[in-house]
């Protein structure tokens, strides 16, 4: 671990991803001590201080209800990262058993399993989520659910791809002579020779959750008002460019901080474990 | 005589697929006694490692494979076992070995993880300590110097050498009856291969351990067999004695085999005539020479 942590550092491009992901985890964690106005995260209005400019006190300015935009923006971190990890913390273990269920059973299993993974990955990921968000309530749980049913298909895949070769390997046909169990070999023999590329795509995906969550509630889809939210923040914001810029800009570049990060940190740490793309 | 540990008779096995029936073994017989170590001798696509499978019972769970014959193990009729039966037998009364002992193992794990794996097999609620006791004994068996370290190792952090001794002690960890040695050490190089299957000549004898040992390398099997089966295109055409057979080969084929090995002395490798006509014949068989009690 320490190891792992001082070869990030070494290389200057994910030694800043390294930076720029510890400040966003902390600006979320700790956002009810850095916020200056920890209570702009909900329906508060102050017409006194509406729409000013970055300055002091409001350092990223204020929205068009008075709200201080620095302490929206490190809530909305909040948010995005709680979704993030959910979203991944169900699409991979449901993707992953998927994958490795086709790829090491083959057969009749496998045609099934990869064709209706298939047809999830036939349909563009955004308009899937969209459309599921548009029958549903536009809330964070279904938020998450409409992203989780778009992500699943994409670890079934490259489990599946990595499965189909391990399976190949001698050490599998050891156990199966052994007489060790199919959940067995699946698990505890395929499954840890699969860890690194899972883990290399997780640390990717992260950032590209986090933006296709603000994607969705930039259309109007995602957690509503008034929490707050990277995606709906860009989005009301934009309607007051260029004279308003700091509506935009800041929620976009918050966007931009954490997803840049998350692929700086995942494209290190493919070099790092030797992941092949 | 006591009963043969393995027993084969009038084995037949064949494919089924898209374009139809492919006959793969045509009626084969053979026995292995207590303590007995068997060569099958043959070349590529010949039928041999079928046979292997097919005693340790994988390739009857894949879909379109038609058996056809007696299998007997330790008096036991295989095809007459449960699932759940055959399945308690494997890992534990007969083991096998593959060609690249480096693959074989999971580079995942420690050795010593996988020897628990393996050591639980037979006694499910062996403890770690007694686990690596049990191992280290058995590594000293083979003759590794370290056996505390190569237990810590990965399999990927030991030589290829190194990899055959493990998977040698951990085939015979659970006191198996029959060991399967499919072409051991193929992926070696050679000195380390002849030292290799020394070793496992003398830790089987010492063990009395049965071994079906699998080879087209003629040179080898010369070494480590007591007795030859020749396998050629699903059928056994020849059967004797080690030094029967490498004295006084019988079949045309097993006489074409013997001819094919490159003399170190020059001379190139010698010509070969393609599958004749007589490699087809059954075997005349000579007082001991055929399978005793076998289909021809």
């Amino acid at each position: 671990m320490t190891r792992t942590l001082a070869i990030l550092l070494r290389n200057p491009l994910s030694a800043l991803g390294v930076l720029l992901i510890t400040l966003v985890v902390l600006a979320a964690v700790f956002a009810d001590v850095i916020a200056p106005f920890p209570d702009h995260r909900g329906a508060v209005v102050d017409f006194a201080n509406f729409n000013k400019a970055p300055g002091w006190p409001y350092l990223f300015g204020t929205d068009l209800v008075g709200r201080d935009l620095f302490s929206r923006i490190l809530y909305a971190y909040r948010i995005s990262l709680f979704l993030g990890v959910v979203v991944l913390a169900v699409a991979v273990p449901v993707g992953v058993t998927i994958g490795l269920a086709a790829g090491y059973l083959g057969g009749w299993t496998e045609s099934i399993l990869m064709r209706v993974t298939d047809v999830f990955l036939s349909i563009p990921p955004l308009v899937l989520a969209m459309s599921i968000m548009g029958l549903l309530e536009p809330t964070l749980f279904n938020g998450m659910l409409a992203v989780t049913a778009m992500w699943w298909p994409w670890y079934t895949r490259l489990v599946y791809n990595l499965a189909r070769g391990e399976r190949e390997e001698g050490y599998v046909l050891a156990a199966e002579v052994i007489g060790s169990s199919r959940l067995h070999i699946m698990f505890r023999e395929i499954l840890p020779n699969c860890v690194p590329a899972i883990l290399t795509k997780m640390t990717l995906d992260l950032g590209f959750v986090i933006l296709i969550a603000s994607s969705l509630s930039f259309l109007g889809l995602g957690v509503q008002p008034p929490t707050p939210d990277l995606g709906s923040m860009v989005a009301e914001g934009a309607k007051y460019l260029p004279d308003s810029w700091w509506l935009t800009v800041f929620p976009g570049l918050a966007i931009l901080v954490a997803v840049f990060g998350f692929n700086l940190l995942g494209d290190a740490l493919r070099e790092i474990l030797g992941v092949d793309e | 005589m006591s009963e043969p540990t393995l027993l084969i008779r009038d084995l037949h096995l064949s494919f089924r697929t898209y374009t139809g029936i492919i006959d793969v073994l045509h009626g084969i017989s053979l026995h292995i006694a207590k303590g007995e170590r068997v060569a099958l001798v043959g070349e590529s696509g010949s039928g041999k490692s079928v046979t292997a499978r097919l005693i340790i019972g994988l390739l009857q769970m894949a879909r379109g494979t038609r058996v056809d014959g007696l299998l007997q193990f330790e008096g036991r009729d295989l095809e007459k076992l449960s699932q759940s039966e055959r399945h308690a037998l494997r890992g534990t009364r007969m083991s096998m070995i593959f060609q690249d002992p480096t693959s074989s193992l999971n580079p995942v794990y420690t050795v010593g993880a996988q020897f628990h794996e393996v050591l639980r097999r037979s006694a499910p609620g062996i403890g770690k300590t007694q686990a690596m006791e049990r191992a280290t004994a058995l590594l000293d068996e083979v003759l590794i110097p370290d056996p505390a370290r190569v237990l810590a190792s990965y399999p990927f952090q030991l030589s290829g050498g190194m990899n055959q001794r493990v998977m040698i002690a951990m085939a015979l960890a659970n006191e198996p009856s029959l060991l399967i040695a499919d072409e051991p050490g193929t992926a070696l190089d050679v000195t380390v291969q002849a030292q290799t299957l020394k070793l496992m000549r003398d830790v089987v004898t010492r063990h009395g351990t049965s071994v079906l040992f699998i080879s087209h390398n003629l040179g080898v099997v010369r070494e480590f067999a007591d007795r030859v089966y020749v396998i050629y295109k699903g059928r056994l055409v020849e059967q004797a004695r080690t030094d029967d057979l490498f004295d006084n080969p019988q079949h045309p084929y097993t006489q074409a085999l013997m001819r094919a090995i490159p003399r170190i002395t020059g001379g190139g490798i010698p010509d070969i005539e393609e599958a004749s006509e007589r490699f087809h014949e059954p075997l005349i068989v000579h007082e001991s020479c055929g399978e005793p009690g076998g289909a021809r």
